[in-house]
Formats: structure tokens, sequence, C-alpha cells
């Protein structure tokens, strides 16, 4: 696309990291690292924590509740000795568009949200370059509420490029599409954020294959990661590539213990 | 289809109070006819008109004033938290004592004129603004306030870019209940002490006896109440094209 600088891939890793809910730990003293530059994908059972585990690197609320979170917390570091904050992007698994703006003002929020001026447009252009890029330039001046599932996930999309930032965090953004707009979609995110650093969260075990470096299941409570798979190949991977299909084996295997 | 509806309805009041009158035989100055009252309006539309726009600039400038009061108690209270504490007693006490109650004091305080009346509809009208306003300033969708977060928004950048567009279904609500009540917060001061006015010439014409022209003035008080009811509804309409419908169109 020609818009984003190259930035050096990022690694984060996160240090006893700790969430209590209800008086129960749902993980403790956990620790994660997403290496630089590569897809980290986390499944588990629902309700495990997969996404307190992303808001928590993320710096979001875990807690439900006032006081909830009082022992809640977690040490994030990365590796060139930063903080996260204000180098990742989010992007949930509902859009997030707001209603009242079109899609391009809703691609270009951030800045908008940082009191960033626009001086000669280039914010804009940039914006319509990445509209481009994920298919909807058409609809740069239509309301959300005029899109698609599909297409609205894509604005989203965009919106998270367009915050051109060196970590991505995605809390299941593609579940709630059908099969085929889900592939397509995959397909995009593989190619859009290469060499970022990539942490998704998802339930759907061919989409950690298709497009994970490492696929880890959390399970258990407290929760912890196993050993994560490491499917060969470049993502985004071919969903009939045997060696794929084989490890989706693997995984269901995995997943099936995790649920138990 | 709604204009048939609405005159359907209107046909239909009309013929019950006219069957009213036949079937009870109630005296022309109890409840006159419909074509009694028609007459009279015709008679002493200037009259009518005049207390009429009088009328109507006391509920604007009232709705003007409480809107802006309302809004900005419920901007501050989602902004500064000692506006909380401090501004939410005041809320329920404005909505615990009764404003008719307070009416004979405004008058005494703010005299006879415009002034009264626009405090009255002012006062009865601040607390829907307010606390449907507020309501839609706390309950910002929790997503985006997440992302605003992940993308490094100062507290005001939040309120201003997704607290408040956020809000302004429910301020809409607010409104529409505003321009609702507003009407009886400006008669209610004219019936306690007034020189113009619809109120004022419903009461002149009761102590006269002349009942066709109070309820002529009754009719225009009514038709001046919705038309403002659904000119503010329409203009919210407008305004917000993008917040959800809460009825389906096909309901």
């Amino acid at each position: 696309m020609g818009v984003h600088t190259p930035q050096p891939p990022l690694s984060v890793s996160l240090h006893s990291g700790r969430v209590v809910f209800g008086g129960e730990a749902l993980f403790e003293d956990l620790d994660m690292t997403l290496v630089g530059g590569r897809w980290t994908c986390l499944l588990g059972p629902s309700g495990v924590g997969k996404s307190t585990l992303l808001r928590l690197i993320l710096g979001l609320d875990t807690g439900v509740g006032n006081g909830a979170d009082a022992g809640n917390g977690g040490l994030v570091t990365c590796s060139d000795g930063g903080e996260i904050s204000g180098r990742a992007a989010y992007m949930a698994q509902r859009d997030l568009l707001f209603p009242w703006l079109s899609v391009l003002d809703n691609v270009t929020l951030g800045s908008r949200l940082r009191g960033e001026r626009d001086g000669r447009g280039h914010l804009r252009e940039q914006a319509l370059s990445l509209l481009e890029g994920v298919g909807i330039a058409a609809n740069a001046e239509d309301r959300p509420d005029t899109l698609s599932g599909g297409m609205r996930q894509r604005a989203a999309l965009a919106r998270t490029l367009m915050e051109d930032r060196p970590v991505v965090l995605m809390d299941e953004p593609f579940s709630g599409l059908d099969a085929i707009t889900r592939l397509r979609l995959q397909n995009l995110a593989a190619r859009l954020l290469k060499g970022r650093t990539v942490l998704l969260v998802t339930h759907d075990p061919l989409e950690a294959l298709r497009l994970g470096h490492r696929i880890h299941v959390l399970a258990g409570r407290p929760a912890r990661l196993d050993v994560p798979l490491e499917p060969e190949g470049a993502p985004p991977r071919e969903v009939d590539d045997p060696a794929l299909l084989k490890l989706q084996g693997v995984l269901l295997k995995r997943l099936a213990e995790a649920a138990r | 289809m709604r204009a048939w509806r609405a005159l359907i309805v209107l046909m239909g009041l009309l013929i019950v109070w006219q069957a009213v009158v036949w079937l009870t035989g109630a005296q022309h100055w109890v409840l006159p006819e419909p074509a009694a009252v028609a007459s009279a309006w015709i008679e002493s539309r200037e009259l009518i008109l005049g207390h009429a726009l009088w009328t109507a600039t006391e509920i604007l400038a009232g709705l003007v004033c409480g809107s802006l009061l309302g809004g900005a108690s419920a901007l501050s209270m989602a902004y500064f938290r000692p506006a909380r504490r401090w501004l939410l007693p005041v809320l329920v006490i404005s909505q615990a004592v009764p404003v008719f109650a307070l009416a004979p004091i405004l008058v005494l305080w703010l005299g006879y004129g415009l002034a009264s009346k626009v405090a009255m509809a002012t006062l009865i009208i601040y607390f829907p603004v307010t606390s449907a306003f507020y309501d839609g300033l706390r309950r910002t969708e929790p997503g985006w306030l997440d992302l605003a977060r992940t993308m490094d928004a100062s507290r005001w950048a939040t309120l201003r870019y997704v607290r408040i567009p956020g809000a302004l279904p429910a301020l809409a609500s607010g409104l529409r209940v505003a321009a609702a009540v507003a009407p009886i917060g400006a008669v209610v001061g004219e019936w306690v002490g007034s020189s113009a006015g619809l109120g004022y010439l419903m009461l002149h014409a009761n102590a006269r006896m002349q009942a066709d022209v109070m309820f002529a003035a009754l009719v225009t008080l009514a038709a001046l109440a919705i038309a403002l009811f659904f000119t503010v509804d329409a203009l919210l309409r407008r305004v917000l094209p993008w917040q959800p419908e809460s009825a389906p169109a096909n309901d």
C-alpha cells in the first residue's frame, strides 16, 4: 500500500499476569510472549479468559464492577524496553463503528480523538487508500448502518490499520461473519498486517491454523498456556492444505481436553 | 395514511363531543357544541391568535432555557465527579417539589409577565432533559470506550467525540418529553397570574361564562402543543438520521 513506514517487529511479553473474577483466579502468574512480527493465536473454551488476557495486555479494564480488579494486573514489556501503551491497536468482534460518522470518518477516528490536525488532507488520503485496500473505497461516504456485516468489519480493519501500530490485538474479529466472508477477511488481514506483531483471540481452530505462527490453547482454572503449535508455511495457509488439516485434528483434541 | 388516520381520529372526537351535548342536553355555557366553538373561534380569532402567540413565545423560551440548562447539568454531571454529587440532589428536588405549588411563588418573584412563565416551563422540562441526557452519557457502549482508550483519547476527547454523540438519541427522547410538557408549565403559570396568553384568556372567558371562547382557546392550545411536539420530533429525526428506530417501520 506504500502508506506505512516500516517498523522493526516489536515483541511483547506479559509477566505474572493475574486476573481474579468472582473470588476465583481466572489465571495467575501467567507468562506469555507475542513474538515480534508474528501472529500468535489464542484458543480455548468459552469463559477461560482469552479476551480477558488480551484486555490485560492492552491495558483495558479486566474487572466487572467497581474494585473487582483490585488484584488484577501483570507486567507488560516490549522488546525495545518501551511501554505498550500507544503502540497497540485493537479490533473487536463487533465492528464498533460509530453510527453517526461516515465510513471514512470512522477510519480516521483515532487522529480525531488524539486531536491531530489533518493539515493537507494526508490523513484523508491515507484513509481512502486503506479503504481501497480493504475493498470498500466506494462506500467511504456511506453511513455504517447501510453496509453489510462483512463490509463493516472491513471498515473496522481499515480503522485498525490507520492507527499504524506495530502491535495489533484482535478479539474474535471475524467470528460474526459467514464462512466465505470470513475466509476472505482472513486473507486480507494476513496480507495487510504482515510484519506486525499480532495477537488473535479466536474460537475457530481453522482460523488459527490459517493465520497463526504460534497457536496456544488456554485451559484450566487457573488457566495455563500449553506448548504452542507452530504450523509450517506462511499465512494465510490454504484451507485444503493436508498438513493444516492434520494439525486441525491435533488442535481439536487439545481443545476437547481443555474443555473437560 | 398518517394524515388520514389523524383526520379520522379528529372526526371521531368531534362526533363524540356532539353526541355528549345532544345526549346530556348540556347548556351552552357548560359544554358548547363544536359548531358554536368554531364560530366563536372565527369571531375572535385575532384575540385568540394574539394570546396564542404570547403563549407560544413563553413555551419556546422555556424550551430553549430548560434544554440548555438540562444539557449543561447533564454534561457537568457526566464530566465532573463533584458536580454529580451536588447536582443529583438538586435534580431530585426539582422533581419532588410539585411545580404547580411553585407557580404562585414564581409569579410573586418574577411578576405577571413573561419571566415567570418561562421559569415555570424551564422548571418542568429541566428534569426530563437532564435525566435522559445524563443516562445516555453514562451508558456509552463500553466497546466504544475501549476503542477510544486504545486510541489514547483524553477524557475530554472521549466525551466530545464518543459519549456526547452516543448520548444524542437519549437527549432526543428527553427533548420530546420536554416538548410535550412545556405547554403545561406555561399555562399553569398563566393561570396563577398573568395579563396575556391562552391560559389567561381561558380564565377570563370562564369568569364571564363565555364557554365557547374558552373552548376555542383550549382547542388552540391543544393544536399549538401538538404542532410543537411534531415539529420537535421531525427536527430531531432530521438531525439524528442514524439513530436506531425504536419501532420497525411496518409495525
